[in-house]
């Protein structure tokens, strides 16, 4: 029961089928309040899928995802979401026509009924929770650009500046550094690794170096199961991960 | 200076108008409520409503239903009922003997029943051309029941000879300009009120959610609660429009809110802009001017002539005069202008939930 409470999220044996296809097959996942877990696998793994069925966009045939030992199974995705979780998307999931601030602030709303909406002045606390996170993201100069006008580089941060405002207990990013150039991919690794200690992570990405950078556990997601957890160095000298990388993409573990 | 010429020009109208430009303007400024409600709904919120007609409809015939009593002697009921065989009059009309029920009816009953609507559909995730279609098919079927019902509605010809409202007799000149004078104050004030409402907060997540409605709910919010407010508040804003129309053109009848008045309707804002609220006003001013010129000379020519129209907005304007202009005004002075980022016209139609189907979803 301790060790029940003390778990901000558990993944028990969930099952994800698309049309009889398994794209998750009893993967279980237990994440701690603060920390980052990392999920890498070869495409098609499951690893957006595991994310989706955590934020409730799709739905476990089978198993069940607790957080903070409520069953998720019941609830809509918004509700899901006000529970404490946020999930940045692989694609950037970015509000175009809005501005890089009004961006932000969307994310940071605590109240987020029509009714608490009709007046133009966000709270103080609100503001400040704004500014911080765009200093947080180097986007302060950028607060008035429309966002759709970013760089790429930058709708991501943008992105991951919003997830970082909902201020959530859960924090999952989807591939955060795809896209990015080497110095930015540096940048991100070291503004998770400074927000771990407050948050809990789930990062999935391809890329080995990074992934190295935040210096933290992995799980190795294969064909919709989990095939090992362990730390950067015992997953890169594994021989069955080893074995599913290569073919696939070689490249991938190799400078690892 | 520009916003002085909008405040002063239609003012003065009756001074510069005559009776008929004057008469034709009034009604033009209540069609372009029903359009401030499209750039609110569809502009803002990524929902195309294509069946305003409906709602603009229940307005004009709850207050047309007391007009039409108020005409009447005492013991009398209205000439199509007579008709039509009837000789007492059918309980549904009896409440819309007091002008203030049929005013708050004019108001409600489009508002509550696009609540309605919306919330069972927007509940259920139907959006795009699904839910522009269902409005198509929800105003042909309010005419088609309007005309086969004709003891009842008036039918085909609906409902015409008012006499008074509170007493001001409306066939006189003194009241038309007094309603004139009414109209511009109603669509001032909601200008207004629309201008507020998408400053604020709402006004901000109506476009966040029109522009990425999952991002929207990933980030903690239901999507459709917002797009029920704003569509019940497109309706009351087409309820309102109908009520002024009706005063200010004495006469409503089915082919004036059924399917085609309602494209009408979307098209008035796309010329416009569609997400403008003063170009709502400018698009329904000039579509319709353009409508009543042309086809009191080329009667045949005016539906040829709103479809170039609309294709020639849609392909070279596709942000409507009012974004034309807006960028206009932008250009010559050093105002930072927040562009739009125009999608394809087409975009709130082909937006489609990319939500995956997985086994064992539910949804609730």
């Amino acid at each position: 029961m301790s060790e029940m409470a003390e778990a901000l999220l558990r993944v028990e044996d969930v099952t994800v089928s698309f049309e009889g296809f398994k794209a998750l097959d009893k993967v279980s996942l237990t994440v701690q309040a603060s920390g980052v877990r990392v999920v890498i696998g070869p495409n098609g793994a499951g690893k957006s899928t595991l994310m989706d069925a955590i934020i409730g966009r799709v739905r476990p045939l089978s198993g069940r995802i607790l957080f903070k030992g409520r069953d998720l199974g019941a609830l809509a995705e918004h509700e899901i979401v006000r529970l404490g979780i946020c999930r940045k998307f692989q694609t950037p999931g970015i509000l175009s026509n809005l501005t890089v601030e009004e961006n932000i602030i969307v994310a940071a709303k605590r109240n987020r009924g029509w009714r608490g909406t009709l007046r133009r002045a966000i709270s103080a606390a609100e503001r400040r929770r704004v500014d911080e996170v765009l200093e947080l993201v180097t986007l302060g100069a950028k607060r008035l650009m429309l966002a759709a006008h970013l760089p790429h580089g930058a709708k991501q941060w943008l992105e991951i500046g919003m997830v970082m405002a909902s201020d959530s207990d859960l924090l999952m990013l989807d591939e955060p550094a795809a896209g990015m150039t080497q110095h930015e991919r540096e940048k991100t690794a070291e503004l998770i690794r400074g927000l771990a200690s407050r948050h809990a992570f789930i990062v999935v990405d391809h890329d080995m170096d990074f992934v190295e950078q935040l210096a933290a556990p992995v799980s190795v997601l294969h064909m919709g199961r989990m095939l090992r957890e362990g730390s950067i160095d015992e997953i890169r000298n594994d021989p069955q991960v080893r074995a599913v990388y290569l073919g696939r993409a070689e490249d991938e573990l190799a400078y690892a | 200076m520009l916003a002085a010429a909008a405040i002063v020009l239609p003012l003065l109208a009756p001074l510069y108008l005559g009776p008929y430009n004057l008469a034709l303007l009034g009604r033009f400024f209540a069609l372009s409520i029903v359009t401030i409600g499209i750039a609110l709904v569809w502009g803002n919120g990524g929902i195309l409503p294509l069946g305003q007609g409906l709602f603009f409809g229940l307005g004009s015939y709850c207050l047309a239903m007391h007009l039409k009593l108020a005409a009447l002697g005492p013991g009398e009921i209205p000439d199509f009922m007579q008709w039509n065989g009837l000789d007492t009059l059918p309980a549904m009309w009896l409440p819309f003997k007091s002008a203030v029920f049929a005013l708050a009816a004019a108001l409600l009953v489009p508002t509550a029943l696009a609540a309605l609507l919306a919330w069972l559909l927007f509940h259920r995730r139907v959006g795009g051309v699904y839910f522009a279609l269902i409005t198509q098919a929800l105003v042909l079927a309010a005419t088609t029941f309007i005309i086969s019902q004709q003891p009842y509605t008036g039918g085909f010809n609906g409902l015409t000879d008012f006499g008074s409202l509170f007493g001001f007799p409306l066939a006189d000149q003194r009241t038309q300009v007094g309603l004139y004078f009414v109209t511009v104050a109603v669509l001032a004030l909601l200008f207004l009120g629309a201008r507020w409402l998408l400053a604020t907060q709402f006004g901000r997540l109506l476009r966040a959610i029109r522009d990425g409605e999952n991002r929207v709910r990933f980030l903690g919010y239901d999507p459709a609660s917002y797009k029920v407010v704003a569509f019940a508040a497109g309706a009351l804003l087409a309820g309102l429009a109908g009520v002024l129309y009706t005063l200010n053109i004495g006469v409503i009848s089915p082919a004036m809110i059924g399917v085609m008045p309602s494209i009408e309707m979307v098209v008035w804002a796309a010329v416009g802009g569609r997400d403008s609220l003063g170009g709502a006003i400018l698009g329904t001013l000039l579509v319709n001017f353009a409508k009543d010129k042309v086809s009191s000379a080329f009667p045949d020519l005016w539906l040829y002539l709103m479809g170039a129209l609309f294709l020639v907005v849609v392909v070279v304007l596709p942000e409507g005069i009012g974004g034309w202009l807006s960028r206009l005004l932008a250009d010559s002075g050093d105002r930072v202008r927040r562009t739009m980022v125009m999608r394809p016209m087409t975009a709130a139609i082909d937006e489609v939930e990319e939500k995956p189907a997985a086994q064992g979803s539910s949804f609730k």
